[in-house]
């Protein structure tokens, strides 16, 4: 457990607050003090950092994020630049099997031609696994190391944050819009969200449904994502305020159930966004 | 749960590293495994192909060593043939060659004979003359009685 002794809810509030860099406005009561102007900093408690509003930053999502996207980028970039023809070994072994695991899959469900769908589909599905497996390091090892060097937050799942997974989704929106005026121009995209599925007379009707359904498939893949990795933190939070000889009993089940559900969301993140922007291409 | 500036900041680096494995990542790698997937493919081809021709190989083999087969033993015949054919004239040369020896020795014992005949005759003439001389007693005279003689020597 962290620290001497803190009570409960105060262990795990603090392991879910971010280490948060923002904006606090002037006139701002802090530590007594009261701010004279708009001051840049480093929030000092979880109140803070929702005071920032939406001037702030996380770092330690994006820390952990960037840290584990260079890893995919540079592993993966080095098996692709030793790859050759011939026999392959190692590590460019299961690189290509993981490869041809999302090419398969992409092929058999987006059938346009398209060069940034299935590299897309691998980031997110490499990316997502590995933001998804920090949650399998020990919750407190991390943050206690952190904490020795005089970072009082460190949250290490940046998939548990929902700016991560909303700016995934986000860019994955983006790409669905791109793709549909592509394919089917302004008028043909405004058409497909006007005309259906009802006829014409009821085009507001439509036009509702159609744009909270596009509208659906953003927020449906940021918060199914963030849901799922919040929710299997915040068990392990629960089971580290257990007494340390009793946590193995719950922690390594829920660690071995937790290797399927980080990878099982990685995937739906992936396969949903490559649905999507077939969807983007289909017309219907 | 707060929604800040992390957001757009994760989108861009999000699509950063999307442009770094569509660039760096994803083609080199495609690309490898397609052409490992074509040379499996060719050598599976090869292999094949290596198959069939080894099955005419042996069918034009099989061909082969019927038709030695066939000209070996008609070789065979012939020299069997050659070999009788070399008997029989060599049979034939030394039967004519043995009758040919069998009639000279067969002349030659005639003249013998003959010769044989003749001394005879000759000596039994000069023997009759002495048997005669000494029956006579030299009252027979040579000169007047060779004739007679002669005769008696002729009809021996």
């Amino acid at each position: 457990m962290a620290g001497s002794n803190p009570s409960t809810q105060e262990y795990i509030s603090h392991h879910l607050t971010n280490l948060t860099y923002g904006q606090l406005p002037a006139g701002y009561v802090r530590d007594g003090d009261t701010l004279e102007s708009a001051q840049w900093t480093v929030a000092h408690s979880a109140q803070e950092a929702a005071d920032m509003g939406f001037m702030a930053i996380h770092l330690d999502t994006m820390f952990w994020s960037i840290f584990l996207g260079a890893l995919f980028c540079w592993s993966f970039a080095r098996a692709a630049k030793a790859a050759t023809s011939g026999v392959p070994a190692g590590f460019q072994n299961f690189v290509e099997m993981v490869v041809d695991f999302i090419d398969d899959n992409v092929k058999s469900i987006f059938h346009h031609k398209n060069d940034l769908v299935a590299p897309l589909a691998l980031t997110v599905f490499v990316w997502v696994f590995l933001q998804n497996l920090m949650d399998l390091v020990p919750v407190d090892w991390i943050p206690e190391l952190a904490k020795l060097m005089g970072i009082h937050y460190m949250k290490v799942v940046p998939s548990t944050d929902v700016n991560a997974t909303a700016g995934m989704a986000v860019g994955v929106f983006m790409l669905i819009l791109y793709y549909s005026i592509k394919q089917k121009g302004v008028g043909g995209f405004a058409a497909e969200l006007a005309f259906q599925p009802l006829p014409k007379w009821a085009l507001p009707f439509n036009l509702f449904l159609e744009i909270v359904g596009l509208i659906a498939k953003p927020i449906s893949l940021a918060l199914r994502l963030f849901g799922n990795m919040y929710a299997g933190e915040m068990v392990f939070i629960i089971i580290s305020l257990l007494p340390f000889y009793l946590q193995w009993l719950l922690s390594v089940p829920w660690a071995i159930f937790h290797i399927l559900i980080i990878t099982l969301q990685a995937f739906i993140f992936a396969i949903l966004t490559v649905v999507y922007l077939a969807m983007a291409y289909d017309h219907h | 749960m707060n929604i800040n500036l992390t957001l757009f900041a994760q989108l861009i680096s999000f699509a950063i590293f999307v442009w770094f494995c569509k660039t760096y990542v994803w083609p080199p790698i495609i690309s490898a495994m397609q052409e490992r997937q074509k040379q499996i493919a060719d050598g599976l081809n090869a292999a094949e192909k290596a198959g069939q021709d080894l099955e005419v190989a042996h069918q034009k083999i099989d061909a082969q060593l019927v038709e030695a087969k066939a000209q070996a033993s008609q070789i065979l015949d012939q020299a069997n043939k050659r070999a009788a054919q070399i008997v029989d004239e060599a049979k034939e040369a030394a039967l004519t060659e043995g009758q040919r020896l069998k009639d000279a020795a067969q002349s030659d014992i005639e003249q013998e004979v003959n010769r044989a005949k003749e001394q005879l005759r000759a000596q039994v003439a000069s023997l009759a003359l002495i048997g005669a001389e000494k029956v006579l007693e030299a009252s027979v005279d040579e000169a007047a009685h060779k004739d007679i003689v002669n005769k008696l020597a002729a009809n021996l």
